[in-house]
């Protein structure tokens, strides 16, 4: 091999001052880093990927682990990242696979956007002693109401109003599929959106019949592979989801290699044990926007118009457009992925260069939709690179109705956020279907966590509210006023709708 | 047998199929719809084994969607996407039938007697004893068994049409089979699917589907039986797996 090996990614090492030759690196690391040899510990840090697992693990924190510990010839334009794809590809001639969200240092726009607090007028609200209003309803709601006064002063409502989910925050967990993740990932999630009282989505892969108790809190997704999606599943879920696209790779379909497909896997996605679970780029059966209707009429019929269903497009160039056609196919709810999604596997080209933000989405969704007076018509669910209770506050401002949050849910338990769940060999159980690795997540104690972390979320976003002089969540819902532009071009400034800091 | 009919003129899909889960519900294991002129999701994700619901006319698209169990007898032509993702029973049709016919089917079977349009049994998949069966009497259009996953797919070619006469039949399969009667042009095979000459016992065993068919259609079977089929099927049930390097 002339190009021979490339530097190491991470080089970890053992303090031998510290170390107690305990050996629970060994048992942990499911990439191989560590073995005995004799009484010593030996370490390969090439297979090392930075899942923290053993350092997590290590009594005596005797471990380290280092980025990048050789340099090449610093280049602005000839990224480290650059020179090993094109290493990688010159040895093997294939589609660079890569996983978690967008790796580019795009900037954040997020992060240059402030939120506003009350000062002197408008005094702001203490959500410790006033209550505050953080239950959201996703669905259609009606363009006006019809009423009718009755004999006894009572009024009776003659609308007839659409099936909603209630959410007591405007959290909600994401699609993960079981395959994706493990069974134990997905049930800590399922007790958790139980307990608390909002949703998850099941992914593409079917639901699992341990989840079936949870079913109420789960929302079922149809995607083009149409794996595990019988009546039965439909008529489980509270809600339906199509998934268009994802944010992580939009435009194409995904593939849950054969070596995935384990018997549990296998019979939730009603599929062979071992053969691959290919999910095409399109749905056969849509080619146009009125083909979506009709998946989206065929979904509502078959479940008795009892379901609200919801459709998941991936944030690119013409998402307004995309979502106002949405709108008017009576789907309920338009869910925006950002090109920050995380995913198990992507292709790294489209995982970092293909897509847009989920800020500049949701924004030019919120207004395309209000333009044609239809915004009642669709909640918009905003998903893709939500990270802490302040970009819920932030997308919320810019016209969500409720988020979705992903990584964050895994990262709750013990996810590092090391980018290689395509490999199957998740040493937190979350990303893999080995059964040795998966029984290290225990479902009840990583329910509490992810429950904590919407706990802790939701009481920052009453805090916010109430700082900013709002005790409910609907008067902050597209209030572009209570957000500015900090070193936001004037350009993305009039897409998002906002001013600039000082203005 | 209680038989209800009901009368779709006029009658928009949502309140028709209200009126067929009632008849279901109330014990009905006949159901006769007349007058349908293009209603869509006729059937769709209703269950009832042992029913049969006749639909006189056309039927729009999505007949017998995410159905699981009645047998839908059509008299007349179908729309696109008769079957599409149905779990059991079965569809009959009397006529053609538009594009995406059995779209993702997991189990039951869907005859069409004349002709299909395009992307005919469109990733088809099945596991364990579920193996949906599609028969097409006349011809398919192009993309045929796209994407396959499983089950089994016919096409015989009726009244001297060529069954097969358009390009990318099996794009992208990776598991189940399509039999063809006669010989299909190696130029009109999809990426991922080869083609040999059926054996006997794999002709053994579409024998009792066949039989099925012709007594449906009142055909005589022995002649479709007598003739060479040609078996399109997997050139690997991995079509993907070198395709990736990791990062």
């Amino acid at each position: 091999m002339s190009i021979g090996s490339t530097p190491l990614k991470f080089k970890v090492s053992i303090d031998p001052d510290r170390c107690m030759s305990c050996g629970r690196c060994i048992e942990n690391c499911s990439y191989g880093v560590y073995r005995k040899e004799g009484d010593d510990i030996r370490i390969n840090s090439r297979n090392c990927v930075a899942c923290h697992r053993c350092l997590a693990f290590c009594p005596r924190d005797a471990i380290d682990i280092e980025e990048k510990p050789n340099d090449y010839r610093s280049h602005p334009l000839w990224t480290r990242e650059v020179r090993e794809a094109i290493f990688n590809q010159a040895k093997t001639g294939k589609i660079i696979l890569a996983g978690m969200g967008n790796a580019q240092p795009y900037p954040v726009i997020f992060d240059r956007l402030v939120l506003d607090a009350c000062q002197v007028t408008n005094p702001s609200i203490d959500p410790l002693r006033e209550p505050m209003e953080l239950r959201t309803y996703i669905g259609k709601k009606p363009s006006s109401l019809t009423l009718k006064q009755l004999p006894d002063g009572e009024v009776e409502l003659l609308t007839k109003l659409t099936p909603n989910l209630q959410i007591e925050t405007p959290i909600m967990i994401g699609h993960m599929s079981y395959g994706a993740i493990s069974l134990n990932a997905q049930t800590a999630l399922a007790k958790a959106v139980s307990r608390i009282g909002t949703f998850m989505g099941t992914g593409e892969g079917g639901l699992h019949e341990s989840l079936y108790p949870y079913q109420k809190n789960m929302i079922v997704q149809v995607a083009s592979g149409r794996f595990g999606v019988d009546i039965n599943y439909l008529e489980r879920g509270a809600a339906i989801e199509i998934k268009i696209g994802q944010g992580a790779k939009p435009g194409i379909g995904g593939h849950l290699p054969g070596e995935k497909v384990c018997a549990d896997v296998s019979c939730t996605r009603m599929i062979p044990e071992g053969s691959d679970a290919i999910s095409p780029a399109p749905h056969h059966d849509i080619y146009s926007i009125e083909d979506l209707k009709q998946l989206v009429r065929g979904l509502k019929e078959a479940t008795e118009w009892k379901k609200p269903v919801f459709v998941k497009i991936a944030a690119v160039h013409n998402s307004a457009a995309i979502a106002a056609g949405i709108a008017r196919s009576s789907a309920d709810a338009v869910v925006i992925d950002g090109f920050r999604g995380g995913t198990g596997a992507a292709p790294r080209v489209f995982r970092d260069h293909v897509g847009i933000p989920v800020e500049a989405a949701v924004a030019s969704v919120d207004a395309k939709l209000r333009q044609q007076g239809i915004r009642h018509k669709v909640s918009i669910i905003a998903s893709g690179g939500i990270r802490e209770s302040a970009d819920v506050a932030k997308i919320i401002c810019l016209g969500a109705d409720a988020v979705y949050i992903g990584t964050s849910a895994l990262v709750a338990m013990g996810c590092r956020v090391c980018g290689t769940c395509y490999q199957g060999n998740c040493a937190w159980g979350i990303a893999t279907q080995k059964p040795e690795l998966v029984k290290r997540l225990d479902p009840e104690t990583n329910s509490v966590q992810v429950e904590n972390l919407i706990h802790g979320w939701t009481l920052e976003l009453a805090e916010l509210m109430g700082a900013a002089g709002i005790n409910s969540i609907e008067s902050l819902r597209g209030n572009r006023d209570r957000l500015r532009g900090y070193m936001l071009d004037e350009g993305l400034m009039e897409v998002l709708d906002v001013k600039t800091v000082g203005a | 047998m209680t038989t209800v009919r009901i009368d779709a003129h006029h009658l928009h899909y949502t309140p028709l199929n209200q009126q067929i889960r009632a008849a279901i519900a109330a014990g009905a294991k006949e159901i006769i719809i007349d007058n349908v002129l293009g209603q869509r999701f006729i059937g769709d994700g209703v269950r009832g084994d042992g029913v049969t619901i006749t639909v006189n006319g056309v039927p729009g698209g999505d007949l017998g969607m995410f159905m699981s169990g009645p047998t839908i007898i059509v008299n007349g032509n179908a729309d696109h996407a008769p079957g599409n993702t149905m779990d059991k029973g079965k569809v009959i049709i009397h006529g053609s039938a538009g594009d995406a016919v059995a779209h993702s089917m997991r189990g039951g079977r869907v005859y069409v007697r004349d002709n299909i349009g395009y992307r005919g049994g469109i990733h088809m998949k099945q596991y364990m004893e579920k193996r949906p069966i599609l028969v097409v009497g006349g011809a398919a259009r192009a993309f045929l068994g796209e994407y396959m996953a499983g089950g089994l797919l016919i096409v015989l070619g009726l009244n001297g049409v060529t069954p097969i006469a358009e390009r990318g039949v099996g794009s992208g399969i990776h598991g189940g089979e399509i039999l063809v009667r006669g010989p299909v042009d190696e130029l009109h095979l999809g990426v991922g699917a080869k083609q040999t000459l059926a054996t006997e016992e794999q002709k053994v065993m579409i024998k009792p589907i066949i039989e099925d068919f012709a007594q449906q259609f009142g055909l005589d079977p022995a002649p479709l039986l007598a003739s060479d089929f040609t078996r399109i099927s997997p050139a690997s049930a991995r079509p993907f797996a070198n395709k990736y390097t990791w990062e």
